[in-house]
């Protein structure tokens, strides 16, 4: 059974599970998913990609940035049958651009040359940065097809 | 005393010469008394044994002659000197900022401009480079200008040419001011050598002599003028170590904390090929503060005040700089990166800001106009006036807690003192008392807490919660007083005594004052930006705007937000989320400010939250818990979702050492246990505030609540959306 105290002007309420078991009748507004104001995820609402996502960590905005937006809106807006198969060479830039890098994208070999994987590593300021969105920040590992959300479990 | 020296190494080169022509004027008075003067002018023909006598008379007319002459000379040329220098400076001030164009090419051919450049360049550590390269190999060729008289033509002919090159030579270093110091400096240089054919009728060896006196005498002259170019030089830093400023910045931010670095991101993503650059006082590149009371105090690592590496729960190491120094590109490279990047310019401080003219001053009187700006210079921490008011001794043995110096200041103090003392309770007073109880479990010391709430959190947590936390903190092996006013701080026998308002006494090593932080609007008056009276900061919009091209984020603005009004807050999220946000509507986006930003705190493993919004203890609370198990606790629930970090992400913070052994399951006494639970702030019936107790990863929801601001009927229904009894 529950239980409810006052302190001053602090109510205290203790629940035990079964309390807790009926749905709640506590009503939220509807959320508008094209509203302006809102953080979005990766995928704007007219399709495009959002450059400026948490999960994206600092890919877009780093020294290959303009190579990785490249690659990845290649990739994108790909109709091939093969998604991005055109793509090639936008990736093999990006890739030789993070070379370069060494420190900043960390060289996993069998993911970097994966034609499918946006990225190989994103920078580990990821978790640090990503503000709380609705949309969970992108792994270290592979994030794969932009359509599916990424992970849960953060990059370091 | 650099004049000496500077005069001394003008005059050592020629001394050799003039010491050889010394020595051979008096071998030939010397020959000349044993010779039968047929050498000699027909006047002073009949001198025979005598003839050394008028030798040597001639000789000293001849002497004094040139003296004469050399003194006459050089002051007609100081006098020149000063008018052309006028000239000169008139003539800079008028001509508009040329465009950079590397000529060091016709530096060089000035081998006297050199080496008044070279006196300019000992007196002044950090002066043109464009001078600097060219000191070595003028010299060399300056002594042999200098020695055969004839070429003493020579070099004037090559200075002449200067003036008109100093247009380039001027624009040789980016900034257009570094260049006057050296043309000015060349065109002193020039008159010496100019009128040494002209005015000296002598023998060679004279002018060669006088014209060293004389040009002693430029950097004497050279010295006064030169302060006022110099100080402009001095902008130009060409030292290997320090930035040359660019002088443009399209985007210019102003601080290089959380905010910044998140602006610069959001900038970077938006605006492909961005410029970007940073402006910090600070020597370190963008960090995180969060760490610095909590994860690095629990690193095994005993480099950790070197590495600044430490682990995530989830075990992977990261360090709190966001991102390495190959991700920034070079100030001085920023204009001509072919993408654009971001650049950060350390340990420069901006102290005017000319919002008419759209530019900044720093500290080195260097500009760097802007095409936008943000400003997002944080705060001070606040010090207790009882302390300023202690005198040296104590202050010396007290920490204002922020950066990075700070901690590893306060981690080597910690490691050799019996007893430390934190004044304040709040979050990061307490996160410190946290840590450093940890670490008195090791050590032998001593480690209290004093304020004047009841209990910690006091200005944050209900009061129940804020005692039950208290406890908490107590057992992580602090000693809290609670209640407690400063009334004096003085330094005994090398100890700190500090004095309560009620009468008692606490005796201890060192003080860490953490009582608050204090916005930093040093910019507000030259930039004419409004200040806020009741929150403190910049006075933004909802969109975090004070003027059509600057914005402000992070703990020093106070912003409107559209859902629970203005208000300025100091938590890493904020900053993060609204230099974002500043960041967004940098690059043309118009959002005001609408995501809420969080925050967390651990204060030992039994005690973990993530709250959001307006969490203000005067306002009434309702909190609904469930009971507690072992499972309760921010260790547990970290394990489970094997997140890292926790920050926005909801993940798991590493308050706990790795090493710490489980808690037992606790008292089954829940009456009084508040395991895990939501509590709720209200302010007219709305949720304005809402805590986690405990709960993870549902900070969605919460979010959710308050943007939706509607009035519940039942809490409890609400805190049913929660699901607390689950993990």
């Amino acid at each position: 059974m529950s239980y409810c105290r006052q302190e001053g002007k602090d109510r205290i309420i203790f629940v035990t599970k079964e309390d807790h078991e009926a749905p709640s009748n506590a009503e939220l507004i509807a959320d508008d998913p094209n509203d302006p104001y809102e953080e979005q995820g990766l995928i704007l609402p007219n399709g495009d990609i959002n450059w400026n996502c948490p999960c994206l960590g600092g890919m877009a905005s780093g020294p290959c940035g303009s190579q990785f937006k490249e690659a990845f809106s290649c990739f994108h807006y790909s109709q091939e049958e093969v998604k991005g198969s055109e793509c090639i060479d936008n990736f093999r830039n990006m890739q030789e651009c993070m070379q370069r890098y060494p420190e900043l994208y960390p060289q996993e070999e069998d993911k970097a040359s994966s034609n499918s994987d946006s990225a190989s590593a994103a920078p580990s300021d990821n978790s640090a940065l990503s503000s709380e969105s609705d949309s969970p920040p992108a792994t270290s590992e592979v994030s794969s097809d932009s359509t599916s959300p990424p992970d849960v479990q953060t990059a370091s | 005393m650099l004049t000496c020296r500077s005069v001394w190494r003008k005059l050592a080169p020629l001394a050799r010469p003039s010491s050889a022509v010394c020595r051979q004027s008096a071998r030939r008075a010397g020959l000349n008394n044993g010779r039968i003067p047929t050498c000699v002018p027909a006047a002073h023909m009949s001198t025979g044994p005598a003839g050394g006598g008028a030798d040597n008379v001639k000789y000293a007319l001849m002497v004094g002659a040139a003296c004469i002459g050399g003194l006459t000379y050089a002051y007609l040329t100081v006098k020149g000197d000063q008018q052309r220098y006028q000239e000169r400076i008139t003539e800079i001030a008028s001509r508009s900022s040329k465009t950079a164009t590397e000529e060091p090419a016709p530096i060089q051919s000035e081998p006297p401009a050199a080496e008044v450049a070279e006196t300019e360049a000992v007196s002044e550590p950090e002066p043109e480079a464009a001078p600097s390269p060219e000191e070595p190999s003028p010299p060399a060729p300056e002594e042999e200008v200098l020695s055969p008289e004839a070429e003493a033509a020579a070099p004037s002919e090559t200075t002449a040419p200067p003036p008109a090159d100093e247009p380039a030579v001027e624009a040789a270093p980016e900034e257009a001011a570094a260049p006057p110091a050296a043309p000015v400096v060349e065109e002193e240089a020039s008159p010496p050598s100019e009128p040494s054919p002209a005015e000296l009728t002598e023998p060679p060896p004279a002018p060669v002599v006088e014209s060293e006196p004389a040009a002693a005498a430029e950097p004497a002259a050279a010295e006064s003028p030169e302060p006022q170019p110099e100080v402009v030089a001095e902008s130009v830093d060409s030292t290997p170590a320090s930035l040359k400023v660019p002088s443009h910045a399209p985007y210019l931010l102003i601080g290089g904390g959380t905010a910044s670095f998140a602006a610069a991101r959001s900038i970077r993503a938006r605006d492909p090929g961005a410029r970007v650059l940073i402006v910090t006082d600070e020597l370190d590149l963008p960090y995180m503060r969060p760490p610095l009371s909590k994860e690095l105090w629990f690193s095994d690592d005993p480099s950790v005040t070197e590495t600044l590496r430490f682990k995530q729960w989830n075990g992977k190491e990261r360090s709190i700089y966001f991102q390495p120094s190959s991700f920034y590109v070079n100030p001085e490279e920023l204009d001509r990166a072919e993408n654009g990047g971001v650049a950060v310019l350390t340990g420069k401080k901006v102290v005017h800001m000319d919002v008419r003219g759209n530019k900044v001053k720093l500290d080195d009187d260097s500009e760097i106009s802007y095409d936008k700006c943000l400003i997002a210079t944080g705060g001070v921490p606040r010090n207790l006036q009882v302390i300023e008011r202690a005198g040296e001794e104590v202050m010396k043995k007290t920490t204002l807690f922020r950066k990075v110096e700070d901690f590893k200041e306060l981690d080597k103090v910690s490691r050799s003192i019996k007893s430390i003392t934190i004044i304040g309770g709040g979050f990061l007073g307490s996160e410190l008392a946290c840590a450093l109880g940890r670490r008195s479990a090791e050590s032998d010391l001593e480690v209290v807490q004093m304020f004047p709430e009841k209990g910690n959190m006091g200005k944050v947590l209900p009061e129940y919660l804020s005692n039950w936390t208290t406890e908490k903190v107590k057992r992580e092996g602090v000693k809290i007083i609670s209640e407690a006013l400063v009334k004096s701080v003085t330094c005994k026998d090398d100890k700190l005594e500090i004095q309560l308002k009620d009468g008692r006494s606490v005796t201890t090593d060192h003080i860490v004052a953490a009582v608050g932080l204090e916005p930093n609007v040093d910019l507000a008056k030259s930039a004419g930006l409004e200040v806020d009276s009741d929150f403190g900061g910049f006075r933004v919009n909802a969109e975090l705007q004070a003027r059509s091209n600057i914005w402000v984020a992070g703990d020093a603005a106070c912003f409107y937000d559209i859902r629970l009004g203005r208000r300025r807050v100091e938590h890493h999220d904020h900053a993060v989320v609204s230099g974002r946000l500043a960041g967004e509507n940098m690059s043309g986006a118009s959002k005001p400010y609408w995501h809420q930003s969080m925050f967390w705190s651990d204060l030992g493993p039994d005690v973990g939250y993530e709250a959001i919004g307006i969490v203000d203890s005067s306002l009434p609370t309702v909190g609904v818990f469930a009971k507690a198990t072992a499972n309760d606790t921010p260790r547990a629930a970290t394990e489970k979702s094997g997140t890292g970090i926790r920050s926005e992400s909801e993940t798991e913070d590493t308050a706990m050492s790795p090493v710490a052994s489980v808690t037992p399951a606790l008292p089954v006494n829940h009456k009084d246990e508040y395991g895990k639970g939501v509590i709720f702030y209200l302010r007219d019936k709305v949720v304005v505030g809402i805590i986690l107790w405990n709960v993870f990863n549902r900070m969605p929801i919460a979010r959710k609540i308050i943007k939706d601001g509607e009035e519940h009927a039942d809490l409890n229904e609400v805190a049913k959306l929660f699901n607390i009894h689950e993990d």
